[in-house]
């Protein structure tokens, strides 16, 4: 049988590792199934440029809709994949159709979660994670008129911003005591507040949502002590879960995610997976990660597609993320859970440029470096080469951020 | 729609043409070339698209913003014709544009 390298899900993964595959010299026919209508996309633009009408559909693709035709790469999209047969080494689609591999890759990333308020179903209530979602919202938004977010993490910051941008007037909701309180130093989420508070974001902590009120249409969210605030859209934002059933019901290893080597191969050596649906070991912080994010879906499928091919290469990337709110650039290098020392260089408090550096017994772990490119290059450097920090000279703003790092 | 000349560090060179406005760096990952990456899909967020704009085309190309600038300071090997692709936008007087490319990305 000749080779074929079907792939499940038309994810960042996807687009990276039918790209890599061609580039390693893969010469089998190679398949893209999704299950939304679109060709592979980027995510991150949902919540800002797309959802404000900066970027347009066209500019959302991760590679030129001809790209695929040229290096002759099949999609199948708008088509789900029912199960995996492992032992006939075939998928079988939702139409009963069946296509042989001789090595398949899951990409299917994550879902929101979905929490079930009262009221949830009503029309005006949205989740961010696909096209389509977002698509839906612009019949709701406009200058003048109201949103509530619920969940004070990245998603639900950015799109606070982004409502803001189009004059519409803002509240986030947030369950915890302060806004990214999962991901971020105390510092930093004071930071985050305070800029939304200028911009002029309601931003209410420590706020338990009762039901989403209206009709046919949304018209407020009921908070747990009995207020009540007024909104035409309401935008759930409180974290994914990873799509990981298919995978299950093929009997492959799951733990908060497909379990994959470090060659991205789960423990049936034919079936690969990458992306926000791998749990993978990293050697950098020496234990098990499920990581969502760009940078993982993309360097993870380079490592697949090289296993693909038979070029074994151990996938040992650092974790970096970004999000962009009003005038703020946050790049972060590294995963900060678990410091247990936070160094602020800038000023937090006044200015709208600092960098948070996050340690565990001395030893720097991550940053989260906001309008300071110079501060995530560096550090991004440091984490992935070695080098060490000197905290004097980190907290220290007017020595220039490279002499604060030695090999 | 102008045309891209794209040399690797090896002296290997790619020619590819894309449209007038499309950024150097969805050029180049549209066309499979190795060396540009363009991670966080061209918002100048992460330096995975780092070029040499070839020293007879600067004049062409408009400048780098202070983000930009920021970030160059500190990719490796920078020189003064560095520039991060995904920043760069093809306009026709960039027709024949010549982009050496690092040895690595990281």
């Amino acid at each position: 049988m000749s080779e074929h390298c079907i792939i499940i899900g038309a994810s960042h993964a996807a687009a990276q590792l039918a790209s890599s595959l061609r580039q390693e010299g893969w010469e089998g026919k190679i398949s893209i199934v999704g299950d939304e209508p679109y060709m592979p996309y980027h995510r991150p633009p949902l919540s800002k440029a797309f959802f404000v009408g900066e970027k347009a559909e066209d500019e959302l693709l991760i590679r030129a809709a001809n790209f695929y035709e040229k290096n002759n790469i099949d999609l199948l999209l708008g088509c789900r994949v029912s199960r995996i047969d492992r032992d006939a080494k075939k998928i079988i689609l939702q139409d009963d159709a069946e296509i042989a591999y001789t090595k398949l890759a899951i990409t299917t990333g994550a879902r929101v979660r979905k929490i079930p308020f009262k009221g949830s179903e009503l029309a005006g209530v949205f989740y961010m994670r696909d096209l389509n979602d977002v698509k839906q919202t612009h019949k709701f938004t406009g200058k003048g008129k109201s949103a509530v977010i619920i969940g004070g993490g990245y998603i639900g910051l950015e799109t606070a911003a982004s409502l803001r941008k189009i004059g519409m007037s803002v509240t986030v909701i947030e369950a915890m005591s302060r806004v990214l309180q999962r991901v971020t130093a105390p510092e930093v989420s004071a930071f985050y507040t305070r800029v939304h508070t200028e911009e002029g974001v309601d931003i209410r902590t420590d706020a338990g949502v009762d039901a989403i009120t209206g009709e046919q249409h949304v018209d407020g969210v009921r908070l747990s002590d009995g207020t009540t605030i007024p909104a035409d859209l309401v935008i759930i934002g409180v974290g994914v879960i990873p799509n990981i059933e298919i995978a299950e019901a093929a009997g492959l290893t799951i733990d908060n995610g497909i379990v994959v080597d470090e060659h991205a191969r789960t423990n049936d050596h034919d079936i690969l997976a990458a992306g926000d649906c791998t749990n993978h070991y990293n050697p950098i912080y020496q234990r098990k990660l499920r990581l969502e994010s760009v940078q993982n879906a993309t360097d993870q499928a380079k490592i697949a597609a090289k296993t693909i091919c038979g070029k074994l290469e151990a996938y040992n990337a650092l974790p970096w993320f970004w999000s962009d709110q009003y005038d703020l650039k946050l790049q972060i290098a590294g995963l900060s859970q678990g410091f247990d020392q936070v160094i602020i260089r800038g000023d937090s408090e006044n200015s709208r440029s600092f960098a948070a550096f996050y340690l565990c017994e001395g030893r720097l772990i991550a940053v989260d470096a906001i309008n300071r490119p110079k501060e995530f290059m560096t550090t991004k450097r440091a984490l992935s080469t070695g080098q060490t920090a000197d905290p004097i000279k980190l907290a220290d703003d007017s020595i220039d951020i490279k002499d604060a790092f030695t090999n | 729609m102008p045309l891209i000349i794209f040399k690797s560090h090896d002296g290997e060179t790619k020619e590819v043409h894309a449209e007038a406005g499309t950024s150097v760096m969805q050029a180049a990952v549209d066309n499979g070339i190795d060396g540009i990456l363009g991670e966080c899909g061209g918002c100048c967020s992460c330096a995975t698209c780092h070029c040499y704009i070839d020293p007879a085309w600067v004049a062409k190309v408009s400048p780098a913003d202070s983000t930009e600038v920021d970030m160059l300071d500190c990719v490796l090997e920078p020189k003064e014709t560095s520039r991060l692709s995904c920043q760069v936008i093809l306009t026709d007087e960039m027709d024949g544009i010549v982009i050496d490319m690092p040895e690595s990305q990281y």
